[in-house]
């Protein structure tokens, strides 16, 4: 009796586990199903490189978005990745430990604001200020960038900051010890030896703003065009799959499954590396 | 007599807890002077305020006097990273730095701006055969340290404390990680190392200690309750509890 119900756990735990597991690999075929197949008849040449996104003329082309959504993250990591990190170095090497409690999940906290109000912020105080003092729409690449830069802070201070905790203390104690500063042990040595979760942290950051939709509709324009400034208004590929889907049928439809597709290669790429990086840095020591 | 370092009336506070009390020491230059007692007793906070380790734990307070060829280490005006310098530490696990063997030898050089390629080159070499590596390591020096196996891990932070050019060596139980084999060898290098380098070991290891210092000091609870000759402390005592640790009664 007592036996069956352990059974009956087990079997009930392993089911949950494998639904997950399932529900992934559910929707990676339906994605796959329906966009691989208008990739291949549209070609892929025209999709990634075609200048010109016109549903209403047949033409598919998502090169301008991919630029977009390429500058738009590369902007957020440029803002956010020095913020972030440098953010962990403090709490871990410069504030004592009672601090740290308090602020580290202070900044945890950001990652539950939910993104939309993160583009409110954008569309009501960032926008505005960037079209006031630095001119264009205001809803630009820059705009996203910041909203994003801000957004990916907690997933980089977070990780970052336990790879830093990581590392021994003993290898602090040895950098001092040999006459260095504080700051000479962080930069020669704590740094070094956590590199792969830095890494890994910058990675996954950068996932999350390839892939965050909401607030980037709301701040970055929307305009479809390949930009010359950070002051031009974009379209991220995520900003296109959320507001055509709604309208879309057909072959258009079709084209912005194929978008996703993309979008999930792309992914599952970054996540790859992140956790080899991680792997290869557990390996190391 | 010729004195590198001279404690007087050293207290030390962990917050409320008196680690040390009243605390004498003096370390002659070029001897081997081994700090010995039970687990507990100060001899390693004793041992770390002589590079002033003890300033990074929170909530240590410190009175008395620490004189390292005459200055007072404590002093306002005394540069912490200069000090260290000057007074070396090998810690109790081997601790070399995630880099490569060369990385760690000229760790020293480059935190002193020294980026001399050829100055760092001859740094490494010397440093590696003073703590008896340079054989096995001289073809391997972009190797990462840990991968090397414990013992020359340790002697390679040794070769680390040795580019530095220190007066002053600690070690902090330096062999408590080794097997016996390897602890022989880093014990015969600290008797070729005290031909140029005043050292200070910590030691739980009371035959250690009597092989190879010239000095010993025996703690308990916070009280340097016998300083001498190590021949006199480990033959003949003075003090009953002394008598009672070296014959293995007690600790």
């Amino acid at each position: 009796m007592k036996m069956s119900g352990e059974k009956a756990v087990r079997f009930g735990l392993m089911l949950l586990a494998f639904s997950s597991l399932a529900s992934l690999l559910l929707i990676a075929v339906f994605i796959l199903k329906e966009g691989v197949p208008f990739i291949i008849h549209y070609g892929v040449r025209e999709f990634l490189l075609g200048l010109n996104w016109q549903p209403h003329k047949q033409e598919y082309g998502i090169y301008p978005m991919i630029i977009s959504s390429l500058w738009v993250t590369i902007g957020a990591m440029l803002i956010g990745a020095p913020l972030g990190i440098a953010g962990a170095i403090f709490l871990n090497e410069f504030v004592p430990r009672t601090v740290m409690r308090i602020i580290k999940p202070t900044i945890e906290l950001l990652a539950g604001i939910p993104s939309v109000v993160y583009g409110f912020i954008g569309v009501m105080v960032l926008a505005p200020f960037i079209r006031a003092y630095m001119g264009g729409p205001g809803l630009s690449v820059l705009a996203a960038s910041v909203i994003l830069g801000i957004m990916i802070l907690p997933t980089i201070i977070s990780i970052s900051t336990d790879a830093i905790g990581a590392v021994p203390n003993t290898y602090r104690e040895a950098a001092l010890s040999l006459g260095a500063t504080r700051w000479q042990s962080v930069y020669m040595v704590t740094i070094k030896a956590a590199r792969s979760g830095i890494v890994a942290s910058i990675i996954l950051a950068m996932g999350r703003a390839l892939g965050e939709t909401m607030a980037v509709i709301m701040v970055a324009g929307n305009a479809v065009r390949v930009p010359h400034t950070p002051l031009d208004s974009v379209r991220t590929l995520t900003a296109n799959i959320a507001m055509e889907m709604g309208q879309a049928s057909g072959m258009h439809r079709q084209a912005l499954f194929a978008t996703g597709v993309i979008l999930l290669c792309v992914i599952m790429l970054l996540n790859g590396i992140a956790i080899s990086v991680v792997r290869g840095g557990v390996r190391r020591k | 007599m010729d004195c590198a370092i001279t404690v007087r009336d050293l207290d030390l506070y962990y917050g409320t807890f008196q680690a040390l009390k009243k605390v004498p020491l003096d370390v002659m230059r070029h001897r081997i002077t081994a700090l010995i007692g039970p687990s507990g007793c100060g001899k390693s906070t004793l041992l770390r305020t002589l590079n002033r380790m003890n300033d990074l734990v929170p909530g240590v307070r410190i009175q008395g006097q620490i004189l390292l060829e005459g200055r007072d280490i404590y002093a306002a005006d005394m540069d912490v990273c200069a000090l260290r310098k000057r007074v070396g530490m090998v810690f109790q696990r081997p601790n070399p730095f995630p880099l490569s063997i060369r990385d760690n030898v000229t760790f020293g050089l480059r935190v002193a701006g020294q980026t001399d390629r050829d100055v760092q080159d001859e740094v490494v070499e010397q440093s590696l055969k003073g703590a008896w590596l340079w054989d096995q390591l001289k073809d391997q020096l972009n190797r990462s340290a840990l991968e090397l196996p414990m013992d020359q891990q340790q002697r390679l932070c040794v070769a680390r404390v040795l580019a530095v050019e220190p007066e002053v060596i600690l070690m902090d139980e330096p062999c408590s990680a080794l097997d016996p084999i390897a602890t022989a060898r880093i014990e015969e290098l600290m008797l070729d190392l005290k031909t140029r380098y005043t050292i200070v070991i910590v030691t739980h290891n009371m035959q250690q200690a009597a092989r190879i210092s010239d000095y010993s000091g025996y703690m308990l609870l916070g009280d340097m309750v016998e300083f001498g000759a190590t021949s006199g402390v480990f033959t003949s005592p003075k003090d009953k509890r002394t008598q009672d640790y070296v014959s293995g009664r007690y600790g």
